[in-house]
């Protein structure tokens, strides 16, 4: 690619030699001299940097720290700078949160005001979901909450209505031209599967890049070079989440936030479980090819998906071939992928209404799993007929809780069968110790969720999210 | 009158449009340079070898820097001297800084700081306060003690005896803007320095020091902070100093702001403590002796560890009257980041001590853990002592309908004294265990009301019967009370300075030693120049702290910050209203005190000018209209080494109720409801204390709840990025949320008769522990205390549970 052309904060901007791995947040501080993007943690996890970004998809929240500059082709972004209107009236969650005492030290608040416009312009009440990637540490949040409720009634601006026409239309009319990099490698955009399988074919040392969620970090903080790169946000094939009789196929580039969506209908407690799945912004960039892809031996999808029984779509050139989800991934960071092959979709069953997926963390919202533990059971008669069970976090992959499944098998359903598939669990798992949570905690705890699974089935109250005071 | 007013942030505006600068938005001159540390990697070790030859040859590196360079290595400690900015021959801890990059860009800095082959011959580490006490290996000779009464004796004799151990973790400060500092040379080789601190006056003496300059010739500037709470009243002075020494060595404009992870690898946190505890009492809950020992990490420097041990020894008490206690403090040098200032300084470690041991004794003698700590509270005096209601003026308007309605401000009692519970005071005031008469308890009172608004009584019986019928979850509540000594305890730390230009067209422009870090001081303090001259606190200009104005400041810090630089301020501004109503007086021919300053305008002899207009008089008849302030806290004494005397002006009231649930099967937990009242006196702007209650709640919570610092078995920090080290998020904060202040005035002569706020409310946080604890005792019968180790995570509250349930 020779030329890169968006929209910031309403104004044409076309540039050549970028660096395929420079980030929005670099540009905006560095080169453009807009400040109020701040840089908190530089890897996706405090909002600080959080800007509005629109394309045919609406407005969206992300973080600009791990979004490098070419995912943005052809989108509108809008900094904090760009929320206020024209004559520098304040947006109405800038002037609720003035009026509401929403900022203190002030840092995290130009994050704040961009997430909460995007969600603004989105019409959302669910502030606490909107705004779970936005950290601040001095207001204990309380007079943010009140501040997104205040603006939630006012309109939305118009200097906020950025559609893709019009976005289009401004980019191909901008005079403005800069060379951002000099000599910058290309990195390659296709817009169909065959362009990526062809040319990845080729490339097999590249570095595919879609959310860039998890890649960002080995930029911004292992500072790794990434000499080849193939960013696949443009691949409008690959977002597709279509129903083939009873079952879901979901492209690999479907983000975390249209999984979300797609799955509340058919999967809730999975959909549920996906709210909670890092934060907005993230779930706004990340893909759910990513995050197979990458074969974190945490990362809350697949556990889930292995439990529905997923099967994976591999795409290597012109030669196709699918598996069971779970056997794609081999051990710690290895996955049965080979050169030049790609995820291109994971299918699913239309119908799990055993599906309880279970996800533990230090944190609540926007923490890495400890224990990710799905269990699909199916009941016929009073006896337990299938099993399929699988956790995160309690060995080198994604993995099926056999033993586990055993015990449950042909069982009545009843509280005997889930205290022998719990003491199962150490059958199956030999989890680590580390900075989340030690091994027999990890142990104890994934056993626990099937009890758990019993209690709630029974009736019981087990969710500490569901209690009011 | 502009004081008592709930006015936003002066920097509200500028905080929602990306306005307001921070260090890093400064523009510097186009050939500045940028630094990065290259960090140790080894805990304790003897560098053997240094290749730094890939460093240099680094794209876009300028120069590179280690103690070979420098031979006589600046130094960075705010105390004893003992923190080489850059590792001399022996690194004490993983992320000490070795060696100084100076490159074109921050990212070129950062990548080239990677490059470096540092060969180590590794010494043995101590990590654990366990190993430094077996070690010896401490600050001061030996551990200090103090203590009224005789301890053992008294516990010998009490009728029932405990004995508990537990951790309480550290607290990284995740200000939002990591640290960073920038210098800019000037000419005969002045500096200035642009620095996110807490303490510039430190900065200015700390880089002087490293330059060999006076420090009239080194001026450090600070606008606001992206966040302090204690972690930039010396942690910064590492990147000033480097960026002195590299601007002066290149003559380039130098600046260096700390990635993430490197800000959490090298600078220093809250203090971790093992708190070991006897104590005797009888079947009422009165404590009759009491014995704790204080074993702290201090990490491998000295830093602001011993007043900090100081106060958390101060702060053993919290509300209670101990009669014999005996006090051990150990403060123990590990080869870790070293652990420094944060919010409450000591104070929480000590709190949760106390805090800690009364829950323990009603646990034991089936007691509502409030009756205990109202059984061993201070006496309230009957008679003058009492905080008045408050007589003048109208309560502050309301911030607006969204807050809670009736959560704004407490009522004020209908009578005058409250004594609860059935402990009746003495005649005499108490006194501390250090030798403070407590003249001014308010918490029997506080905790009537807060009973009362948060209906304790009745949830917590609903509560036990919600838990009878639920075998999973369970819930839990507690009230806990701070009492928390309002001074810095280094007595001359105790002053502050301001400078207030009136201009002829009637604007103000403030400026004082203290600085911005969010808590909304220099609003505070505008209200009460804008106070004192009657107008509006539009016409007063807030100004960058500035070493070339204020000399000689305190860190802003200990809370102090309103009440030091408010009165410093207030006396520069009634300076130059004195001269004005002396002008006025004599060209109207009435006495001064005829001149009233109000309402924008100088009222005089029956006829009101504009303020403005007044002003251009008083410079046209050659008045100077410009003035400084001083202010010294008055009362104060205190001889640390015998931990006697009067620490503190006052002390700072608060309690709180908290609400949990706990997931019995994973340990899971959430605050459910939390109300807080807490004691501001006649608070300068309600908005913004009630501000700081809430986010000082928070903080205290998450201290006590998620936010675990994790270090491996090489001494490397393992929860170094807000990926794996957990503050609150939004849906950690309780969802029913009640705050208000109580309103009674100080009874010292404090600016307005208000109170500090930065620090006491964080202990109203130590409630979600104790309520988790309750929660925990909810699965047992009673036989087995909980003993919750802090930060109370999910996993130990599983572990818990299982004590309860005898599964461990």
């Amino acid at each position: 690619m020779t030329e890169l052309a968006f929209l910031l904060n309403g104004t044409p901007v076309r540039l050549s030699g970028v660096a395929p791995t420079r980030t929005l947040l670099q540009y905006l501080r560095e080169d453009r001299g807009l400040c109020g993007t701040k840089e908190g943690c530089n890897e996706g996890d405090c909002g600080a940097c959080t800007v509005v970004v629109s394309d045919e998809a609406g407005p969206r929240a992300l973080n600009a720290c791990i979004l490098f500059l070419p995912q943005l082709q052809g989108k509108a972004v809008r900094t904090v700078e760009g929320l206020s209107g024209p004559e520098g009236q304040l947006h109405p969650v800038q002037q609720a949160m003035v009026d509401h005492h929403g900022s203190q030290c002030g840092f995290c608040t130009p994050g704040f005001c961009t997430s909460m416009a995007a969600a603004h312009a989105q019409g959302r009440q669910d502030h606490d979901v909107v705004l779970a990637g936005n950290l601040c540490r001095c207001t204990g949040y309380a007079p943010i909450i009140r501040a997104a409720e205040a603006a939630a009634a006012q309109p939305v601006p118009d200097w906020m209505q950025e559609a893709p026409p019009f976005i289009l239309a401004q980019i191909s009319s901008g005079p403005i031209s800069e060379n951002s990099g000099g000599e910058a490698p290309g990195a390659f955009h296709p817009e169909t599967p065959d362009q990526l399988a062809e040319w990845y074919l080729e490339n097999p040392d590249a570095t595919l890049v879609a959310g860039a969620t998890d890649v960002g970090l080995w930029v911004t903080k292992q500072l790794r070079a990434l000499p080849k790169v193939a960013f696949l946000g443009g691949i409008p094939a690959m977002k597709r989440i279509e129903t083939e009789g009873d079952m879901i196929r979901i492209g690999a580039g479907v983000s975390i936030t249209d999984l979300r969506a797609a799955m509340a209908a058919p999967h809730p407690s999975f959909a549920a479980m996906l709210t909670r799945y890092a934060s907005e912004q993230v779930r706004n960039a990340a893909t759910i090819g990513g995050n197979i892809a990458n074969g974190s031996p945490i990362g809350d999808g697949p556990p889930a998906l292995i439990a529905l029984g997923a099967r994976l779509h591999l795409r290597q050139g012109a030669a196709r071939r699918e598996m069971a989800l779970e056997d794609f991934f081999l051990e710690y960071r290895k996955q049965d992928r080979r050169p030049g092959e790609f995820v291109e979709a994971v299918t699913i069953p239309a119908r799990a209404p055993g599906l309880k997926v279970y996800k533990l963390s230090k944190r609540f919202d926007q923490d890495i799993s400890a224990v990710l533990g799905a269990f699909n059971l199916t009941v016929e008669g009073g006896v337990i007929t299938a099993a399929r069970i699988a956790f995160g976090g309690m060995a080198g992959t994604p993995k099926r809780a056999r033993a586990m499944e055993a015990a449950l098998m042909g069982q009545p359903f009843a509280l005997a069968a889930f205290e022998a598939a719990k003491a199962a669990c150490a059958t199956d798992f030999a989890p680590l110790s580390d900075m989340r949570a030690s091994a027999a905690y990890r142990l104890e705890a994934a056993g626990n969720m099937a009890l758990r699974y019993w209690h709630e089935a029974s009736g019981g109250a087990v969710n500490v999210l569901e209690v009011r005071a | 009158m502009s004081m008592g007013k709930p006015l936003p942030h002066d920097a509200a505006p500028l905080h929602v449009t990306g306005a307001a600068r921070y260090t890093d938005d400064i523009p510097l001159p186009g050939d500045a340079a940028h630094l990065a540390f290259g960090l140790s990697t080894c805990a304790h070790g003897a560098i053997t070898a240094m290749d730094l030859a890939a460093v240099r040859a680094a794209p876009g590196v300028l120069a590179v820097f280690s103690a070979e360079d420098w031979p006589e290595m600046p130094d960075c400690s705010p105390s004893l001297g003992d923190e080489p900015l850059l590792a001399t021959g022996v690194v004490h801890y993983v992320g000490q800084p070795v060696f100084l990059v100076v490159a074109d860009s921050h990212l070129a800095a950062r990548k080239a700081a990677r490059l470096g082959k540092i060969t180590y011959e590794e010494r043995p580490a101590l990590l654990t306060v366990e190993a430094a006490l077996a070690a010896n290996s401490r600050f001061e000779a030996g551990p200090v003690v103090w203590a009224r009464g005789d301890a053992g004796a008294a516990i010998a004799k009490a009728p029932q005896v405990i004995e508990g151990r537990f951790e309480v973790g550290g607290q990284e400060h995740f200000y939002l803007e990591g640290q960073i500092a920038a210098a800019l040379p000037q000419e005969g080789g002045d500096m200035v320095i642009y620095a996110s601190t807490q303490h510039p006056s430190e900065i200015q003496h700390k880089v002087a020091h490293a330059l060999h300059l006076p420090m009239s010739a080194v001026r450090v500037e600070v606008r606001r902070m992206g966040g302090g709470f204690g972690g930039k009243e010396s942690q910064g002075n590492h990147l000033a100093i480097a960026c002195a020494m590299a601007a002066r060595a290149t003559g380039r404009p130098c600046k260096m702001r700390y990635d993430r992870d490197d800000d959490m690898v090298i600078t220093g946190k809250r203090h971790d403590l093992t708190i070991g505890y006897r104590a005797g009492f009888d079947a009422t809950g009165r404590i009759l002796g009491l014995e704790f020992q204080h074993l702290i990490r201090c990490g491998w420097s000295q830093d602001l560890s011993l007043p900090v041990a100081d106060r958390a020894m101060l702060h053993a008490d919290n509300a209670y009257f101990l009669e014999h206690l005996r006090i051990e403090s150990h403060r123990l040098r590990t080869n870790t980041q070293s652990n420094t200032a944060y919010r409450g300084f000591g104070g929480p470690q000590g709190v949760v001590g106390i805090e800690r041991v009364v829950d323990h004794i009603a646990h034991v003698l089936k007691l509502d853990p409030v009756q205990v700590r109202r059984r061993n509270f201070y006496a309230e005096i009957a008679e003058g002592g009492l905080s008045a209601p408050r007589a003048s003026g109208a309560p502050p308007e309301d911030i607006s309908a969204k807050m809670n309605a009736g959560a704004f401000r407490a009522e004020a009692p209908g009578t005058g004294r409250r004594f609860g519970g059935a402990f009746s005071p003495k005649p005499a005031v108490q006194t501390t265990h250090y030798g403070m008469p407590v003249e001014d308890f308010c918490l029997r009172a506080m905790l009537d009301e807060l009973e009362r608004t948060s209906g304790y009584a009745a949830r917590r019986a609903e509560i036990a019967r919600w838990n009878a019928g639920s075998p999973v979850l369970k819930r839990g509540i507690a009230l806990t009370p701070v009492k928390f000594g309002i001074s810095f305890t280094l007595t001359w730390l105790n002053q502050a300075g301001a400078l207030v230009h009136l201009y002829q067209d009637g604007s103000i422009r403030l400026n004082h030693g203290g600085t911005e870090m969010g808590q909304g001081l220099f609003q505070k303090v505008a209200q009460v120049a804008a106070g004192v001259f009657g107008v509006e606190v539009a016409a007063v200009k807030i100004t960058a702290t500035d070493t070339a104005l204020v000399p000689n400041t305190s860190a802003t810090a200990a809370s102090s910050g309103s009440d030091m630089n408010g009165m410093a301020v207030q006396a520069a501004c009634l300076t130059i209203r004195a001269r004005l109503a002396e002008f006025m007086a004599g060209k109207f021919g009435v006495a001064t005190d005829q001149v009233r300053f109000e309402g924008g305008e100088v009222k005089v002899a029956g006829e009101a000018f504009a303020f403005a207009q007044v002003a251009a008089w008083a410079y046209q008849a050659r008045i100077s209209l410009s003035a400084t302030g001083f202010y010294a806290t008055p009362k104060i004494s205190w001889d640390r080494v015998k931990g006697q005397g009067r620490p503190f002006l006052y002390f700072a009231y608060g309690a709180a109720v908290t609400e949990v649930v706990i997931d019995t099967l994973t340990g899971e937990n959430r605050i459910l409801r939390a109300d807080l009242l807490h004691d501001t006196g006649a608070s300068l702007n309600p908005a913004i204390d009630i501000g700081q209650v809430e986010g000082a709640y928070v903080q205290g919570a998450g201290w006590l709840t998620t936010e675990e610092l994790v270090w491996d078995g090489k001494g490397r920090l393992m929860t170094h990025a807000p990926s794996t080290y957990k503050i609150p998020a939004c849906s950690d904060r309780p969802p029913v949320f009640n705050v208000a202040l109580w309103g009674r005035e100080n009874r010292e002569a404090t600016v307005g008769r208000s109170k500090a706020v930065g620090e006491p409310p964080f202990m109203l946080g130590v409630s979600a522990l104790m309520a988790l604890s309750d929660a925990v005792a909810a699965c047992g019968d009673g036989s087995v205390y909980p003993a919750l180790d802090a930060p109370a995570t999910a996993e130990r509250v599983l572990w818990a549970v299982q004590r309860q349930r005898g599964h461990v």
